[in-house]
């Protein structure tokens, strides 16, 4: 240990007062911030080395396991070809309005369900139906309704986000703390007021839940409908890569869609974060 | 001077003060629905509280004292009887009362601030502008100078429930309802809450409705002590405390503060004698 390090952790005299303070907590040091970010790195790096090392083996052909240099390749060659571009602006719309609507379809359904129970007796087993059912049963159906471009997929992908959306933001109202409706209505607030002061900001972290599962779904969705019919997307061209056995290309695929998945949950982690700072902080 | 009576009988804590609160034959039923069953809760409360009054109301515990302060509050409906203040029916909770509250209830993601002026926030009352300012004057009133901004969980519960306070009195209440506020503190902490809430009360010398388990804590800081029957409560007892204020914490080892201890610690203990303890003295249950 070195003699600033001692310093640091060494009970400090207070000067002039005479009194003297123990620091147990030392503020953490610049190492230790970025200490999640080092070792994540580091645990990246070792994985995709081993899987370039295996790759380069050629224990199999590159048909069964592409290394990580195949799959870059892909990814490269796929961005300068240009189809690409179409197949990300067909699955990032029908992500986007599918998702979207499942958002605020869902936030607005599970306010009211939470907040009215006799709505929530009328729509519970519609939900429950929905919510036990795999989604994707349904893309057949939805192919004869909408076609077998782009509606079909946005309803699939809606249809994926929209329960985790609605159960969640539910419970969220549902979870009120008693005690404080309590308080709330001892000092004579209206409903209005209970809703958006109290109810309302303690579901957040529960509907942002929902939103970050929706993510899941809405990925799954998109993906799976058009693995099972269409004429652009990054499913599709997943789909057809495999069937042709061009199987870096398919890995390119798969690290599009897992690196959208990825961005999403961040943003909306960050979002949540930002709503959380009332809550002490343990480990950071 | 004390106003006890005859085991099982029913003492009208009624007194010849203009009443604030005046309830007279109150009964409170609730609906248990685990048991399908209705329950009294109380049954026939008669009891005043004089203006500027410092009540306190003891009883073996589920005696349904929390319940006649919900009443009071107009959370609850009662059965039979009447409950007024100044005169008027209760019938929902009012600007005219405010509670504070056994657990905190504070919203955990306001800070300090934000929660001292919910309660007149809710009540629709006051311009913010003017809510804040006088929500400062209250949080220093409370001890609280330099938390504004804290949030409810980096506080302790003595801090937490000095926010409670603070809630309740930026409302300005005419009457002051505490429903066991210092019981889940630990016994320093709420030693010097006592203490503190005294001098704040000598401040504001607002009619105080509070109720507690603790016989000490309901002597010391009450014009007078009222021992509920267990359930279905009724007044018991009705004791004057004639212990001059303002009162030191010392006053708490004072012979007559532990004569009136005794007394009340008596009544209660009548009221304790349970099924079992019954049974094997071989009472009728």
């Amino acid at each position: 240990m070195s003699v600033k390090e001692a310093d640091r952790i060494l009970p400090v005299t207070a000067g002039e007062t005479g009194l003297r303070e123990r620091r147990s907590v030392v503020k953490p040091g610049r190492l230790k911030r970025y200490e999640p970010l080092a070792i994540g790195i580091a645990s990246v790096t070792f994985v995709l080395t081993v899987w370039q090392l295996v790759a380069n083996a050629r224990f199999v052909p590159v048909l069964f396991l592409p290394g990580p240099s195949d799959t870059a390749e892909a990814f490269v060659k796929l961005f300068q070809q240009g189809d690409i571009w179409l197949d990300m602006a067909t699955s990032g719309q029908e992500i986007v309005i599918g998702y979207g609507g499942a958002l605020v379809v869902g936030l607005v359904v599970g306010l009211l369900m939470g907040w009215y129970t006799r709505f929530q007796y009328a729509l519970d087993p519609f939900v429950n139906f929905f919510y036990s059912t795999p989604r994707i049963v349904l893309v057949p159906l939805f192919i004869i309704w909408f076609g077998i471009d782009m509606p079909s997929k946005i309803a699939v992908i809606f249809l994926g986000a929209l329960f985790p959306v609605i159960i969640n933001t539910m419970a969220g109202v549902r979870n009120t703390e008693a005690a404080l409706l309590r308080v709330a209505r001892s000092f004579g607030a209206s409903d209005a007021l209970i809703f958006r002061r109290v109810v309302l900001p303690g579901a957040v972290p529960f509907i942002l839940t929902g939103f970050r599962l929706g993510v899941g779904h809405a990925l799954t969705g998109v993906v799976v409908a058009e693995l099972i019919a269409a004429r652009h997307g990054v499913g599709q061209l997943i789909a057809i890569a495999g069937q042709t056995f061009q199987t870096p290309k398919m890995f390119a695929g798969v690290i599009l869609i897992a690196g959208t998945g990825m961005l999403l949950t961040t943003v909306l982690q960050r979002i949540e974060n930002r709503f959380q700072n009332w809550r002490p902080q343990i480990r950071r | 001077m004390a106003a006890g009576g005859a085991n099982g009988t029913t003492i009208r804590a009624v007194r010849d003060r203009s009443a604030k609160l005046a309830a007279r034959g109150v009964v409170i039923e609730y609906w248990l629905a685990r048991f399908d069953k209705l329950f009294t809760a109380v049954d026939g409360v008669d009891l005043e509280v004089g203006d500027g009054e410092f009540v306190a109301i003891v009883g073996p515990s589920g005696c349904g004292k929390t319940t006649f302060l919900n009443a009071v509050d107009g959370l609850i409906p009662i059965a039979a009887g009447s409950l007024t203040l100044d005169g008027r029916e209760i019938t929902a909770p009012g600007r005219d009362r405010a509670v504070v509250f056994q657990q905190p209830g504070l919203l955990p993601w306001r800070t300090v601030l934000g929660n001292v002026i919910f309660g007149v926030e809710a009540q629709g009352t006051m311009p913010m502008r003017e809510a804040t300012e006088r929500a400062q004057q209250q949080i220093e009133l409370v001890g609280l100078k330099g938390f504004e901004d804290a949030y409810p969980l980096e506080l302790s519960g003595g801090m937490q429930q000095r926010v409670n306070l603070a809630r309740a009195l930026l409302t300005d209440p005419e009457m002051l309802l505490l429903d066991e506020p210092f019981a889940a503190l630990d016994a320093q902490t709420r030693e010097m809450m006592q203490l503190e809430l005294l001098k704040i009360w000598n401040a504001t010398r607002k009619t105080a409705l509070f109720i507690t388990h603790d016989i000490k804590e309901a002597i010391y800081l009450a014009d007078r002590v009222i021992v509920f029957t267990k359930r279905p409560g009724r007044v018991k007892l009705s004791m004057d405390i004639d212990i001059p204020r303002p009162r030191g914490l010392r006053v708490k080892r004072d012979p007559k503060f532990v004569g009136y201890e005794d007394q009340i610690w008596e009544s209660i203990q009548e009221e304790l004698a349970g099924p079992a303890e019954r049974l094997l003295a071989g009472m009728p249950a």
